[in-house]
């Protein structure tokens, strides 16, 4: 037996996740408070303590942790348009695991800065111009972030022509030059950008934000948290080495304040006569949607799907739904504790999966044009996708995760909706993903073995 | 010298797909660096597109007879844009019927086309004009 410990500073929870890797086997979970304000080894002792009282008393050999805690990785993206490298430097920031605050285009404004100032991010991503195209626009903005009051990390990644130039603009700062996200419009470069990120956030954010006392338990922290949820589904995804991966997949995180979808699909058009609109987006995709979560963000659920459709999912008179959804916006850790609030969180839950993932799927219109029918698609076309993975403690723990869970699909009264038509639910019941994305930075096969256990059952089919 | 850049694509709800490939190369080949944007395009690509490749002209092709309708505005966005000045060229079958040529290429240059090109225009054709709007002489050309 090898046990390794992986743990989640969530920014409520501490979860702790003991592994055999030899084995391929869970030893255990535990939770506890995340203990940040203190000292965050505090609800780690605490975690432990609660897992040890089933596991017995483990000595591990290594240790692992990933990071939300302490707000996450606090990102602002710049780009030129909005829909072009603007849209591509926000995509480099998911997928790298940031929260990404505000992407802003075009010139910063007096205003803009004001605002990054008060927001005071841990990295700002500078991009702008294809290659060889737009540069005034990124010198422009290099020389408003070098007028910033605090030495935030910088990320340039834009018109590779203008780079050189913006160093020299910038170059009392901390700085790192990567390749342009968009050298090719339309087309996304994001990876070069999103290892530099992951590096600064190792050797620049951990420590500043009083996680490092961690570090003489764990072998450090190495990824934020919704980075190491990314790679854990596309491991799953893919596979590694000899070890078959079950195939493109789509993830939905259903939280409290949010709700992130990841895309583990090429998303290509289904036939000959579809034609794609805007830029090509990541394999690997993530999105969140701030406004979507079960308590902090609950208001957004209702606005997005409607009363109606809240009370139609319920079974509750609609004229009710208002106040109630009120008093849990103002009471975020309330739990239902009668038939009419766990009915209202089943809808809540149902409205939040359906917005997050009809949000993150792409598009298809119908247009009629002179030369016949033809289809328009934005975005991923999904609907191949054979696997929906569903995590996050609103939807591990209610009751009728399936039926919740099937809302992230095809809905034949939204067919311009692109989501999965004929995918079988699989939910991580002991919430292990993040922790499979911090093991399989070192014990890949061992993670990817424990993942199709777990979650896809995967090995009893085959 | 800089290579000169150019947006190119197929303007409107038209899906005519292979003639703006055969530009593609045309453009490329005559020493151009190009941006095309494929078929059903509208004003608002060619302008995104034209600011973030920083491009020195854009390049409207219209085969289906609705070119009239599909460009109108297109110059003042570009101008609402910050694209002052850029060069814009249109090309193809751009009105409905067969109408005297000289009369269609002063309603699109009323619209702010600097260049008009009829049917069954060579791609040489419109690679001289841009060399000649460029002031590019033959002993630049690549």
């Amino acid at each position: 037996m090898k046990p390794v410990l992986l743990v989640d500073f969530g920014s409520t929870n501490t979860k702790v996740t003991a592994v055999d890797v030899e084995n391929c086997q869970i030893l255990g979970t535990a939770a506890a408070y995340t203990t940040v304000e203190t000292d965050i080894n505090e609800g780690l002792h605490n975690a432990l303590e609660i897992m040890e009282k089933t596991t017995g008393h483990l000595e591990f050999e290594e240790r692992y942790a990933c990071s939300s805690a302490a707000g996450g990785l606090k990102m602002i993206s710049i780009g030129l348009v909005p829909e072009l490298t603007a849209q591509a430097s926000r995509e480099a920031s998911l997928g790298a695991g940031a929260k990404v605050w505000k992407t802003y285009s075009f010139n910063l404004t007096k205003g803009d800065m004001k605002e990054i100032e008060e927001y005071h991010p841990d990295i700002i991503l500078l991009t702008g111009g294809t290659d060889g195209g737009n540069s005034e626009c990124i010198l422009y903005n290099a020389e408003m972030l070098s007028q910033l009051s605090y030495d935030c990390p910088i990320v340039i990644a834009g018109n590779r022509c203008a780079a050189d130039e913006c160093a020299e603009i910038l170059k009392d700062r901390s700085i790192s030059i990567c390749e342009n996200v968009m050298p090719r419009l339309g087309e996304l470069n994001i990876e070069p950008t999103q290892k530099q990120i992951r590096e600064i956030f190792l050797k620049r954010i951990v420590q500043g934000k009083g996680l490092s006392e961690a570090s003489d338990l764990v072998s450090g922290i190495i990824m934020p948290t919704p980075s190491a949820m990314l790679t854990a589904m596309e491991l799953l995804s893919d596979g590694w080495e000899d070890h078959r991966g079950i195939g493109e997949l789509v993830g939905v995180d259903l939280g409290g304040a949010t709700t992130d979808v990841y895309s583990i699909a090429e998303g290509n058009p289904a036939n000959m006569a579809t034609v794609m609109k805007g830029i090509q987006e990541p394999y690997a995709k993530r999105s969140v949607e701030g406004d979507i979560g079960m308590r902090y963000s609950v208001q957004g659920i209702l606005e997005a799907a409607g009363d109606r459709k809240i009370a139609k999912l319920s079974g509750l008179n609609r004229q009710k739904i208002p106040q109630l959804v009120e008093y849990l916006a103002s009471h975020t850790d309330y739990i239902p504790d009668n038939e009419e609030m766990e009915k209202l969180d089943f809808a809540l839950a149902c409205a939040a999966v359906e917005t997050a993932v009809a949000r993150h799927a792409g598009s298809l219109e119908q247009v009629y044009t002179p030369c016949g029918l033809t289809y328009l698609q934005s975005g991923k076309d999904l609907r191949r996708v054979k696997y929906v993975v569903v995590t996050g403690g609103a939807l591990i723990h209610a009751k009728h995760t399936e039926e919740i869970a099937s809302h992230a699909l095809f809905d034949e009264s939204a067919p311009g909706s692109l989501r999965p038509e004929n995918a079988e639910i699989l939910i991580d019941r002991k919430y292990i993903l993040a922790a499979m994305g911090l093991l399989s930075q070192h014990y890949p096969a061992a993670a990817l073995e424990i993942m199709k256990k777990e979650i896809a059952y995967y090995g009893h089919k085959e | 010298m800089d290579k000169k850049k150019l947006v190119i694509g197929v303007i409107g709800a038209d899906v005519h797909a292979v003639g703006i490939s055969i530009l593609q190369h045309a453009f490329e080949d005559a020493g151009f660096d190009v941006t095309n944007l494929g078929v059903m395009v509208s004003q608002e690509e060619y302008i995104s597109a034209a600011i973030e490749t920083g491009a020195d002209a854009i390049l409207v092709s219209s085969l289906y007879g609705h070119g009239e309708l599909d460009c109108r505005g297109l110059r003042d966005k570009c101008d609402e844009a910050g694209l002052k000045g850029i060069l814009l060229y249109v090309g193809g079958n751009i009105v409905v019927g067969k109408q005297p040529f000289d009369e269609v290429e002063k309603r699109f240059k009323a619209m702010g086309f600097n260049r008009v090109f009829g049917p069954g225009t060579a791609p040489e054709t419109t690679i001289a004009a841009l060399y000649e709007d460029f002031g590019i002489k033959a002993s630049e050309k690549e």
